[in-house]
C-alpha cells in the first residue's frame, strides 16, 4: 500500500459515467434479439454501483458497452462528458473468468496494460506495487496454471488496477470463487475502492454481495433490460451481513426480482 | 488477506521419474554386471568363430566390444563416485543388456553361421568398415543433406508461419489464400518432383522448393487454426487495457497459437524428410538419399544400412532439437510430451 502510494504520485479519482437512453440488440439467426431497452443512468465520480438482474438479462452487455468493446444501437455513453467510442485503459474490466494469459508469468500478466500502452519501461515499479497490494509478490514468477482460483482473480484485479482506472468495471468477478474466498475478496474490493477512489460498476446476481459492497443498487428487469429500481444503500463500511437494514433491502430487492416466495 | 501455501506451486515440480530412479539406485549392481558380460560375449562371438566372409574389421570390433564391456563394468562398480554419469549408466543398463544381446545375435546370425542370407544381411563389422573406410563420402553426403534440408525447412517454416498468421488474422487475405491452400496443400510434395526438376534452374533449388512446400503446408494450416482458435476473451482483455492491433497479433494471437505452430513444425519436419530423401534419390547428386541409391546400384548392402543408421540419427536429432526449442518456449504449458 505504501509502495503503491509512492509509485502513483497522483491518486486516481473516479470519473462520472453517464448512460443516456441506451438500447442494444443482437442479431441471432436473422432475428433481432433486444437486450437493453432505453437504459439511462447517471453515476457520480467515486460511486460504487451494483447492477442486479436475472440471469441473461443483459447486465454483461451493458458492461461491454461501458468498456467500449461494443457500440450501442441507440443512445450514448459518456465518461466525464466524453463520448465512449472504444476501449480505453481508464475503463478497465475484470471479467468473471480471470482470463490470465497462460504464457505469461504473473508479473507479465499484471504488466500487460502498461506494455500495451508502451509505458512499461518507466512504470515497472507500479507492477511491483500492485502485486504487493493484492498480496501476490511472492508469486510474481509463477504461471497462471500454478495459481488457485482466488489467486488468479487477484492477479486479474491487479492487472486492472495497475492502469490506474477511473472506472473499474467488474463483471461478476467473484462469481466462480468458493464462498470463503469470496467473502475475503469482497472486503478487499471495498478497501481498494475506498483507498483509490475510482468509480466502480459491478455486475452481480448475488443480492447480498451487491448490498455489502455498493452504495447504489440498480435492479434490472428481464430481457430486454430496463431499470426497475434505483436503490441507495446508506450504510457505512465495513458492513455486516446480519444488519437488519440490509435484510430489509434484500427482501425488497428479491421481491422486485419476483423471488419474494423464497424469503 | 487470506493465506496461501507455497506447496501449490511446488507440487508440480516433483519429477515423476523419481520412483524409477529410486528403484534403480536401490537395486544391486547386477544389471550393469550383466550388461558388461553381454558385451564381453559379443567380443567373444566376434573373435572365437571364423568369419564366413571377407571382412577386415572383425578383430577391431571384437576388441571394441571388450573395451565397452570394461567401461560398463568400471562404470557400474564406480557408479557412486561418478555422479550424474554413473546414474545415467545405471538408468541405461537394461538397454545396454538388450542392445549387447542384439548385436551378439546379429554377429552370430550373419558373419559366423549365416542364418540370415548374405550379402543382404551384412554383419556389424561390415557396417563398421563402411564408417571407417568410406567416411569422407558419407560425411559429404551428411553435410549435403543437412544443407538442403535446413534451407528448405527454414524457408517453408517461415513462409508457412507468416501465411498462417495472415489468414488466421485477416479475412481478406484468407479469402484469397484459403482456396489456393485447399487446392495445392493436400497434394504430396513429391508429386511435383518431375515438374520441379525441369522448371527450376537446378536440382538443388527444385529440392529446396519441394522441401519448403512439404514443410509449409502443415505449418500454415496449424498456425492458422491456432490463431483462429484464440479465445475472444483474450482480445477483449487486451483491448480494454489499451492494446493496438499490432499488439493483439504479436503479443496475444501468436503466443496463444504457439502450441499449434509447434505441432505444424513437427508434422512439417516429418514430411520434409520424406521429400528430402526422394529428391536426393531422384535428382540431386548428393546427400544421404543419393548415397543410398548409389549403394544399391553397387549392391553395397552394408553401405545402405550404414547410411540408414546415420539418417535415422539425423532425423531423430532434428526432432529432438525441435522439441527442446518447444520446451523452452512453452514452459508455461502443462503436460507436454517428452521426446
Amino acid at each position: 500500500m505504501v509502495a503503491l502510494a509512492e509509485a502513483i504520485t497522483t491518486p486516481a479519482v473516479g470519473a462520472a459515467l453517464d448512460i443516456e437512453h441506451v438500447s442494444h440488440a443482437f442479431d441471432i439467426d436473422g432475428a433481432t434479439l433486444p437486450v437493453l431497452h432505453d437504459v439511462s443512468l447517471a453515476i457520480q465520480p467515486g460511486e460504487f454501483v451494483a447492477l442486479l438482474g436475472p440471469s441473461g438479462c443483459g447486465k454483461s452487455t451493458l458492461l461491454r458497452l461501458v468498456a467500449g468493446l461494443e457500440k450501442p444501437r441507440a443512445g450514448a455513453l459518456r465518461e466525464d462528458e466524453v463520448r465512449i467510442t472504444g476501449p480505453h485503459p481508464s475503463r478497465v474490466v475484470v471479467f468473471q473468468d480471470p482470463t490470465l494469459f497462460p504464457w505469461r508469468s504473473v508479473w507479465d500478466n499484471v504488466a500487460l496494460g502498461l506494455e500495451a500502452q508502451g509505458i512499461l519501461k518507466s512504470q515497472r515499479a507500479r507492477v511491483d506495487a500492485v502485486l504487493d497490494l493484492v498480496g501476490l509478490s511472492s508469486f510474481r514468477n509463477a504461471y497462471p496454471h500454478q495459481l488457485s482460483g482466488g489467486m488468479a482473480q487477484r492477479v486479474a484485479l491487479a492487472r486492472a488496477l495497475v492502469n490506474d482506472p477511473k472506472i473499474l468495471v467488474l463483471d461478476e468477478p467473484l462469481g466462480k470463487l468458493d464462498s470463503l474466498t469470496r467473502i475475503a475478496m469482497q472486503a478487499e474490493l471495498v478497501s481498494l475502492w475506498q483507498r483509490e477512489g475510482f468509480t466502480t460498476l459491478l455486475v452481480t446476481h448475488d443480492v447480498e454481495e451487491a448490498l455489502v459492497l455498493a452504495n447504489r443498487v440498480i435492479v434490472l428487469s428481464d430481457r430486454p433490460a430496463r431499470i426497475k429500481a434505483d436503490i441507495a444503500v446508506q450504510r457505512p463500511y465495513p458492513r455486516h451481513r446480519g444488519d437488519p437494514y440490509l435484510s430489509d433491502l434484500r427482501k425488497q430487492i428479491l421481491a422486485l426480482l419476483g423471488l419474494e416466495a423464497t424469503w | 488477506m487470506s493465506t496461501y501455501s507455497v506447496s501449490d506451486t511446488q507440487a508440480a515440480v516433483a519429477p515423476r521419474a523419481s520412483l524409477d530412479l529410486a528403484a534403480i539406485r536401490s537395486g544391486s549392481y547386477a544389471t550393469g554386471v550383466v550388461a558388461s558380460l553381454v558385451w564381453a560375449a559379443f567380443g567373444v562371438s566376434c573373435l572365437y568363430w571364423p568369419d564366413l566372409g571377407d571382412w577386415s574389421r572383425t578383430q577391431s570390433l571384437g576388441i571394441g566390444a571388450f573395451i565397452i564391456a570394461a567401461f560398463v563394468l568400471f562404470g557400474t562398480l564406480a557408479a557412486d563416485f561418478l555422479g550424474a554419469a554413473g546414474l545415467a549408466l545405471r538408468k541405461r543398463a537394461p538397454w545396454l543388456v538388450a542392445f549387447g544381446a542384439f548385436v551378439t545375435l546379429w554377429e552370430v546370425a550373419t558373419a559366423k553361421f549365416a542364418w540370415l542370407p548374405l550379402p543382404f544381411f551384412p554383419p556389424p563389422q561390415a557396417i563398421l568398415e563402411v564408417y571407417t573406410d568410406d567416411l569422407p563420402k558419407l560425411l559429404d553426403s551428411v553435410l549435403a543433406s543437412i544443407k538442403l534440408q535446413l534451407g528448405g525447412y527454414l524457408i517453408g517454416a517461415s513462409v508457412g508461419f507468416l501465411t498462417g498468421v495472415s489468414i488466421g488474422w485477416s479475412q481478406k487475405i484468407g479469402y484469397w489464400v484459403h482456396p489456393v491452400l485447399r487446392f495445392i496443400g493436400p497434394l504430396p510434395a513429391t508429386a511435383w518432383l518431375p515438374i520441379a526438376f525441369f522448371t527450376f534452374p537446378s536440382s538443388w533449388s527444385a529440392s529446396t522448393f519441394l522441401i519448403a512446400l512439404a514443410t509449409g503446408f502443415p505449418v500454415t494450416v496449424l498456425t492458422w487454426s491456432g490463431v483462429a482458435s484464440v479465445s475472444n476473451a483474450y482480445y477483449d482483455v487486451a483491448r480494454t487495457l489499451g492494446a493496438k492491433p499490432s499488439f493483439l497479433v504479436l503479443k496475444v494471437a501468436i503466443p496463444a497459437a504457439l502450441p499449434h505452430v509447434f505441432v505444424g513444425l513437427f508434422m512439417g519436419l516429418g514430411s520434409s524428410f520424406a521429400v528430402l530423401v526422394v529428391a536426393e534419390m531422384i535428382g540431386v547428386k548428393a546427400g544421404l538419399g543419393w548415397y543410398l541409391q548409389w549403394a544399391q546400384g553397387w549392391a553395397a548392402y552394408a553401405n545402405m544400412y550404414a547410411a540408414l543408421i546415420v539418417m535415422s540419427l539425423l532425423c531423430s536429432g532434428a526432432i529432438t532439437l525441435l522439441f527442446r526449442t518447444r520446451d523452452r518456449l512453452l514452459v508455461w504449458q502443462k503436460g507436454v510430451v517428452k521426446w
